[in-house]
């Protein structure tokens, strides 16, 4: 009834109000009457407005009144200074919307990476570990199997392995990525196909067994125009025929990171897309990546113990594959063998850096607020004079904080919505095929903004609000006419402001010119082999349904035309580019006379070549020769290998003539080739070796071309070779090895672009406080100004005098700068490449930046002061 | 003054001044002074909350009236929960009254 009641009265208060008034007015002239003393009257009735209020607030307990006339005067104040309110709306849209992107990046990439699987806090990804390597590796088929059977936490096992094959779209080849997955992969994952069947149990069984497919619901849109008859259809994939038996609903693109995937064929089809042979019941054959689901309620160190345990056993059941060879879980965000990885110390830094933003965003409009919390100082006087309690004020302050920082984090979330898929441009498409990097944003991020908003309002309203604090009403009041305004304290308090921004961005700046001078190492350390005149492509045989000896012939001729074109110094064949996505084949050497430590299994990577790719790649050979046409099937097997491999296996001797074994077949070494770069421009020197592409046929190997010739020449050149040869291949992109370095270097530059326009903004907000503090000082202490000009300062004294003061504020700031840069900057350190976090250059820069940019924001007002009228300023 | 009153006094002490029919605010102020012998003089900044609290809970409704001399006033008038609260309130008074009576004629 009372709830009732006092909305009743809400929504009647005007007329409410005006009965009370009217009834109050009766009262008094009654008194007046009786007493026949107009004054006593009004004084025996006490404070009417006062009394009024009370009498309001007792229907209105909640403030409800309060709330929204603190929100009508606040938005009136916004509106009568647009300039501040715009400045101000601007710098939080800004601050807030970067901490949104970056919170719906780090939902959508990496703890909700996988639209539409459900629950997903419950995957963890899984890998394979290799005593003696540092890096994660696959997990084997069989050794899957057996881990499912012996564990009791665990839901299900889901493997999903990236793969891809070519669907010719007219002349042009399109790659179209899609994963082999285990039979039990979409029930597992909760997504259910809106057409067809998911796969059946026994699907991922027997070799070869069942080319069966489910197709993404974009690959049905675009390739088969939504077709409603699909079920049963075929496609061809790498060459053999599958049977389309489902279409998964809208919006799921897989389970990796990085790339959506278009379409899923049972594990059966295991040899079809994988190269390497069929690998089902190869126990050393780790090529599976994979995820759990736990069962409720278990956490990731008990099933760890638990798989650990199951992986010793396997140890000992099986040491000829699995000795050393152990099964790490991974939390989700942590996944090794997708993008995430990959993104995930770019994402910690961009949380670190957009903190930082905010916090300068903050500084800046809490700056602003100050300001004009001097102008306003009247009325807050006026407002505690009158009977206003402390408290109510400081409900007003906040609820003006509160206006701009909901303005603020409705124009982030717009912002943040629009960058959602802002960090995909920042990566290169990969033949033709743009990564796929959404930002979520879902309820988490929202609640998350919101709090950064809260957190936000509370550092704006305070501020003034602490000002307020420390009103005193008799003085101010009496005082008005004085414009003696701003105690020492808040400007005190104002500088640390602006000092705090300094330093926070010259931590920005820092961490920018480190990430940038990191990049341009890494992009300038040559990769040992030559990256600007050598070309690269691809030509997809084994989709076009190849098999090996018209492959063979094809290679065969198509390298003789390429080698004959003008303008081509040279062309080569080799199962893999260096610094690519994919991974070599690797495998257990055995060499003649080296003794592996116990423990050891000695494993090396490998590339199988054609002749000339040496010469081609621009990869000196210390000593030996190339492999020739000569090296084929029929003649002895040989090698290559790398300087560090002959150093480590054979430390003491020349390695050429001897022989190592490989699979149970002996090779000979033939030369040794200086190291290069083969994963990751940032590894370090690692033994490799190399064998004849024709002792080890692979079906659809990639043609390095050495040409000056521009890569868009050379691919209309090359697409009519092809052609002529057969002209239902299509050819891929063709590109220059220095276009695969920078690709495989784009997380780095990711973070560089990043922390860089983040920086630059940094330093934008942190010039435009300086400005507005050093301004608002000139124009505070124009009477001191005048009276130094008038006992004789040069213009030029002044300049220096307010100069100097905006300096030490930036020195202030730089030194407190430094000190926590040379903190924080080890953060940085997985990210940096032949650069100290505590490079003098790159601080040295960064000083320079900041000082040109106080230098800037100080000069406006301190050539103001210059202008000071000295009898104006002493007459007023 | 109503300020010195205990505590809900006020309350009680309006309600009583309406159990013989409807006042407006002035009446219910010079009811009180009357009857107290001038001890009680409340004034608007007490008797106008007090009245809207009265109001909100539904012990008394308002309706306007012709004043004796023929103005226009605001009349409160006791409900039957009114009344219920106001018989309530008093015996709470009365024990009230008499704990503290034994507690200052110990001292």
């Amino acid at each position: 009834m009372r709830l009732i009641r006092r909305i009743l009265y809400f929504f009647r208060q005007r007329h409410q109000a005006a009965e009370l008034a009217e009834e109050m007015e009766f009262h008094r002239q009654l008194l007046e009457q009786e007493s026949g003393d107009r004054y006593a009257a009004t004084r025996s009735m006490g404070a009417t407005t006062l009394a009024r209020e009370d009498a309001r607030a007792v229907w209105l307990p909640l403030r409800f009144e309060n709330i929204f006339q603190d929100l009508r005067v606040g938005l009136r104040m916004l509106r009568r200074s647009p300039g501040f309110s715009i400045l101000a709306i601007l710098c939080l849209t800004l601050g807030i919307g970067a901490n949104a992107a970056v919170f719906s990046w780090i939902e959508g990439i990496l703890f909700r990476p996988y639209p539409l699987v459900t629950h997903q806090e419950q995957l963890l990804a899984v890998t394979g570990t290799a005593r003696g390597e540092s890096g994660p590796t696959g997990v084997s088929w069989p050794d899957l199997l057996d881990l499912q059977k012996s564990s009791t936490l665990i839901d299900s096992f889901i493997v999903s392995k990236i793969m891809g094959t070519t669907l010719s779209n007219g002349d042009r080849a399109e790659v179209t990525t899609g994963s082999i997955v285990s039979a039990n992969y979409f029930d597992a994952i909760g997504v259910h196909p809106i057409l067809g069947r998911a796969f059946e149990p026994g699907e991922d069984v027997g070799r070869n067994a069942h080319p069966v497919t489910v197709i993404s619901y974009q690959l049905w849109q675009r390739r088969f125009k939504s077709d409603p008859q699909i079920i049963g259809k075929t496609q061809r994939l790498n060459g053999v025929v599958h049977t389309i038996v489902g279409v998964a609903p809208q919006g799921f693109y897989g389970t990796f990171v990085g790339w959506a995937m278009h379409f899923w064929v049972p594990a059966s089809m295991e040899e079809t897309f994988e190269s390497g042979g069929y690998k089902l019941e190869d126990r050393g054959a780790r090529w599976i990546e994979s995820f759990v689901r736990l069962k409720p309620g278990v956490t990731l160190e008990q099933a760890q113990q638990e798989l650990s345990a199951v992986a010793q056993r396997l140890e000992n059941d099986f040491p000829a594959t699995d000795r050393g060879h152990g099964i790490k879980l991974w939390p989700l965000w942590q996944t090794p063998f997708n993008n995430a990885r990959t993104l995930l110390p770019t994402l910690e830094i961009m949380l670190v850096v957009v903190v930082f933003v905010l916090l300068i965003a903050c500084a800046n409009v809490g700056n602003l607020l100050l300001v004009r919390s001097f102008a306003r100082r009247h009325e807050m006087t006026v407002r505690l004079a009158i009977g206003a309690g402390r408290s109510r004020l400081l409900q007003q302050l906040l609820t003006e904080g509160l206006i701009l920082a909901a303005v603020g984090a409705v124009g982030g979330l717009l912002v943040a919505h629009w960058c959602r898929h802002a960090l995909v441009l920042l990566f290169p498409a990969r033949g033709g095929v743009t990564m796929h990097l959404p930002g979520e944003i879902d309820w988490r991020v929202l609640a998350l903004s919101a709090a950064v908003c809260l957190l936000s309002t509370l550092l704006l309203g305070l501020v003034p609000a602490m000002l307020s604090g420390k009103l005193d009403v008799a003085g101010a009041l009496k005082a008005e006419s004085a414009g003696v305004v701003g105690g020492r304290g808040t400007a005190w308090f104002r500088s640390g402001l602006v000092v705090m921004q300094v330093s926070l961005s010259f931590v920005l700046l820092v961490g920018a010119g480190l990430l940038l001078q990191s990049l341009q190492r890494i992009r300038t350390t040559s990769p040992g082999f030559s990256t600007r005149e050598v070309l690269e492509t691809y030509v997809n045989l084994v989709s076009a349904g190849y098999d090996a000896p018209r492959a063979q012939t094809f290679q065969d001729a198509l390298l003789e035309r390429v080698q004959s074109l003008p303008g081509v110094e040279s062309a080569a064949f080799g199962r893999m580019p260096p610094l690519s996505y994919g991974s070599y084949s690797s495998c257990p050497i055995a060499v003649d006379g080296y003794q592996s430590p116990p423990e050891e299994q000695p494993t090396v990577e490998y590339n199988e070549i054609g002749p000339r790719y040496f010469a081609t790649m621009g990869i000196p050979l210390l000593s030996g020769r190339e492999f020739t046409r000569a090296d084929d099937e029929n003649a002895a097997l040989v090698a290559i290998v790398n300087e560090t491999m002959a150093s480590h296996y054979w430390p003491a001797k020349n390695p050429i003539g001897d022989r190592f074994q490989v699979k149970g077949r002996w090779l000979q070494v033939v030369a040794i080739a200086k190291d290069s770069k083969y994963e990751s421009v940032r590894e370090t020197p690692k033994p490799f070796f190399y064998v004849p592409l024709r002792q080890n046929f692979a079906l659809s190997p990639d043609l390095f071309v050495r040409t000056r010739l521009s890569p868009e020449t050379m691919a209309t050149t090359l697409a009519r070779e092809v052609h002529t040869l057969d002209a239902d291949l299509a050819l891929y992109e063709v590109i220059s090895l220095q276009e695969q370095l920078d690709r495989s270097t784009s997380a780095q530059l990711v973070a560089v672009t990043l922390v860089g326009v983040l920086g630059g903004l940094a330093l934008l907000l942190c010039a435009i406080g300086l400005y507005g503090v050093m301004s608002y000082s000139v124009s505070q202490s124009s009477r001191e100004l005048g009276l130094r000009m008038a006992l004789g300062a040069e213009s030029s004294d002044l300049l220096r005098h307010v100069m100097s003061r905006g300096l030490t504020l930036t020195g202030t700031g730089v030194l407190l700068g430094v000190a926590v840069a040379l903190a924080l900057t080890r953060l940085l350190g997985h990210l940096l490449y032949k650069v100290s976090p505590r490079d003098p250059l790159v601080f040295g820069s960064a000083f320079l930046v900041m000082s040109l940019a106080a230098l800037a924001a100080c000069f406006l007002p301190a050539w103001r002061a210059t202008r000071t009228d000295p009898a104006r300023i002493l007459r007023d | 003054m109503g300020n010195d009153l205990l505590p809900g006094t006020l309350d009680m002490l309006i309600l009583s001044s309406l159990t013989r029919g409807p006042r407006h605010g002035y009446g219910i102020a010079q009811h009180l002074k009357k009857i107290s012998e001038d001890v009680l003089d409340v004034g608007e900044s007490s008797l106008y909350p007090a009245l809207q609290r009265l109001l909100l809970n539904g012990w008394v409704t308002a309706e306007w009236g012709a004043s004796e001399n023929n103005r226009r006033a605001r009349y409160y008038k006791l409900t039957a929960i009114g009344r219920k609260q106001l018989a309530a309130e008093n015996r709470e008074f009365g024990r009230m009254i008499l704990a503290i009576q034994k507690v200052m004629s110990c001292a």
